[in-house]
């Protein structure tokens, strides 16, 4: 199952009105999230009613619900929207501790089958970075690994975590991950796995990855131990540009990548689902020192909602977001305070809307 | 002075300038330290040398030309280790070697994917039979390197012999694989337990334990737990942790806050190599395995570097550097500050062509020009 940005083209319906083409409006479940979530959500919505994007925003809340048999489960309101959407666009989430449930983002991977992280990092030219042209990709798979959560407690004093690797999910992932690479006009995909240390199950990753790459003859396939990737990753990033690799690998390196290019502030991520379910989301904290304040920064929820109109088929739209915020960024006038500024999100939105009104 | 470059011969070389200037720097170091350092036989020490693949054996070459050069009390024992083979007699006698001498300094063995996973890594096979728990790397910034950042000082302490790299894997359905990832109590404690020790001794103000209990609830809850119960017993010094995910993105924005770090196995291979690209490079930082009774020296970062074996451009100073700290373990200080010194001063004079540290242009050099500042 792979979503392809030729898919989603196919789903819009196009008609003609006073000669002229006219894209039909496309739903969206926006869940805005905790703390800062609902500030920077309407900010996104202001900046693409600026852009007059054909999307239809559907909100929703998710909140974890015990369902018929005690399963902790996401409202069915929330879910029958998003199997209608198949987009969904997610704020932060704030996990509680001792809730007794698990975190709602797992809540969500699991309910949705969300498969692949996807995390682009671009260098932002006007938020200086010791990383300069950073372009890279990580796809992260999303749902076995070392996140099993298999757990057990041998004898006292001893732990045991079972790493889980299997065939299918491997094989799932290196097919997004070539999928991805040519519509996105990538050359390279690069293997990431230890494979040395971990025998049997990183090698069975890259054996997978090894043979979905025979299909794929356009695109170049290296592989790369951890260790090698990282050394190399902080000392000339631009040699990289579509990582693939197991759970934890992806979660240190997409981390380590969003260091490069600013933090988690300025991060988009895409979650794609079997069933062709994407969930777009900001990957920062819910920031709940500065909610309520107009001083959050959106630019992480709107890269991501960039992500997601372009996944949609509607690259135009996106890319002209996406001009009007990094020239934003880059003209340093209008900041919020995590950028180096002292405006307000409010500003810095307005500033973007006018940017794109007078692209038009 | 034309002799110089050619060493042949285990002492010296033979013009007499050269032998007057070793008696006399020597009878200078002398008075500083009246008391002999201990030694095995007739004065020298014994020191197991395996020279792995790739890039080892050319490196190790070089340690051993300075060592004859400054005159250094130590003979090498040198077991070659076939990493084609599958069986473990290699490894075997390279484990006996270093049972017998007490010390070792090596170069990293290739693990080939093409053979069975039954063969397991041989690095990781000699870590645990000597149980060299406890992996430590200084991560410092040299000014005559070029990086984005200045100024960095981290040492890092990884726990060596279990976690992730117990390799332990089974096959229990078709097309699905298990790894397990150990971790226990006493391991913890152990390797807590020296990171604080080594904190104290060093002077240092801080540790740090990385970890991911936040997901791995019960293996990295217990490594956090053992680090608490240990630092409690160490109220000079802070303790803190922090997510192994936040610790990468905080060492390429931020490097500055950290000062000692322990983590469990595989992060700390994660958190080591990142640190020694910051710093520079992986030809750049020496690191030590170190043991109840025993001690491996090698690079930081472990590279064979197959891709520039050979060609006489990999940077020896990681290699050098590891030898210094092997003499600081067999109490050869004055040897050790001497040639560290050279290395070091060789390293920060640019105009021998260091930019190039991924090792694209001829090293040799560098090692003359070691010889050079030795005197």
């Amino acid at each position: 199952m792979v979503n392809s940005a030729y898919m989603k083209s196919i789903s819009q319906i196009i008609y003609i009105e006073n000669g002229l083409y006219k894209q039909c409006m496309q739903t969206v479940t926006l869940i805005p999230g905790d703390g800062i979530g609902p500030e920077i959500s309407s900010a996104v919505m202001k900046i693409f009613e600026a852009a007059k994007a054909p999307i239809r925003w559907e909100e929703r809340n998710v909140t974890a619900i015990k369902g018929p048999g005690g399963r902790w489960m996401i409202p069915p309101d929330a879910k029958e929207s998003m199997d209608r959407s198949k987009i969904g666009l997610k704020g932060p989430l704030k996990t509680p501790i001792a809730a007794g449930h698990p975190s709602m983002n797992l809540l969500l991977r699991k309910t949705f089958d969300l498969y692949a992280n996807v995390r682009p990092c671009v260098s932002i030219e006007g938020y200086k970075t010791p990383y300069t042209d950073v372009n890279l990709v990580t796809i992260r798979e999303n749902t076995e690994g070392e996140y099993s959560g298999i757990e057990h407690v041998i004898v006292d004093g001893v732990v045991q975590s079972i790493k889980l690797i299997t065939e299918d999910a491997s094989r799932r992932i290196a097919e997004y991950a070539f999928e991805y690479a040519r519509n996105n006009q990538r050359t390279s995909v690069t293997a990431v796995h230890k494979a040395n240390i971990m025998r049997m199950s990183d090698g069975l990753f890259l054996r997978k990855c090894r043979e979905v790459a025979e299909n794929y003859k356009d695109i170049k396939f290296t592989e790369m131990y951890l260790d090698t990737v990282c050394l190399n990753m902080v000392q000339d990033p631009t040699q990289f540009d579509v990582l693939v690799m197991p759970n934890l690998y992806g979660d240190i390196l997409s981390d380590l990548c969003a260091g490069l290019i600013g933090g988690l502030g300025v991060t988009p991520s895409g979650n794609i689902g079997a069933n062709g379910v994407a969930i777009f989301e900001s990957v920062h904290g819910t920031a709940p020192d500065i909610a309520g304040l107009d001083m959050a920064n959106p630019t992480a929820l709107l890269l991501s909602a960039v992500m997601m109109l372009r996944h949609m088929g509607l690259h135009d739209y996106g890319n002209k977001i996406q001009t009007a915020c990094f020239d934003t960024i880059r003209d340093k006038k209008v900041l919020t305070k995590d950028l180096g500024g002292n405006s307000k999100c409010s500003e810095f939105t307005a500033e973007i809307c006018r940017r794109i009104q007078d692209m038009a | 002075m034309a002799t110089r470059g050619h060493l042949g011969n285990l002492f010296c070389s033979s013009s007499a300038w050269e032998i007057l200037n070793c008696i006399l720097f020597w009878l200078h170091n002398q008075t500083k330290s009246p008391t002999p350092p201990p030694a095995k036989y007739g004065g020298r020490h014994t020191v197991t040398l395996i020279p792995g693949d790739g890039i080892g054996p050319e490196l190790l070459n070089h340690v051993r030309e300075v060592f004859r050069f400054s005159c250094v009390p130590v003979d090498f024992e040198v077991v070659n280790v076939n990493s084609a083979l599958e069986t473990d007699d290699d490894m075997n006698n390279a484990i006996t070697a270093i049972r017998r001498n007490g010390i070792a300094l090596k170069g990293n063995i290739e693990t080939k994917h093409t053979m069975a996973p039954s063969v397991k890594s041989r690095n990781n096979l000699l870590r645990t039979s000597l149980d060299l728990y406890a992996n430590v790397m200084h991560c410092q910034s040299l000014p005559g390197v070029q990086t984005r950042h200045k100024n960095i000082d981290i040492m890092i302490i990884r726990e060596n012999t279990e976690g992730e790299y117990s390799s332990l894997e089974h096959e229990s359905v078709s097309g699905v694989v298990e790894s397990l990832k150990i971790i226990t109590r006493n391991n913890s404690l152990r390797i807590a337990d020296y990171a604080f020790k080594l904190a104290r001794e060093k002077g240092r103000r801080r540790v740090t334990a990385v970890h991911k209990a936040n997901i791995m609830k019960l293996g990295d809850g217990l490594f956090l737990q053992c680090c608490r119960e240990v630092a409690s017993g160490y109220p000079d010094i802070t303790f803190d942790s922090m997510i192994v995910d936040n610790t990468t993105m905080q060492l390429v924005s931020k490097p500055h806050q950290f000062d000692v770090m322990v983590m469990p196995n595989l992060y700390g291979n994660v958190v080591s190599n990142v640190c020694a690209g910051l710093v520079g490079g992986p030809g750049l930082v020496p690191g030590a395995n170190y043991g109840n009774a025993y001690a491996v020296f090698e690079t930081a970062t472990r590279n064979t570097g197959k891709s520039i074996a050979g060609k006489n451009i990999a940077n020896p100073t990681a290699m050098l550097l590891a030898s210094c700290m092997m003499l600081d373990h067999l109490k050869l200080y004055d040897h050790a500050t001497m040639i560290r010194h050279a290395v070091l001063k060789t390293m920060n004079e640019t105009r021998v062509s260091l930019p190039s540290l991924k090792g694209l242009s001829p090293h040799l050099p560098l090692c003359h020009e070691a010889h050079w500042s030795l005197f």
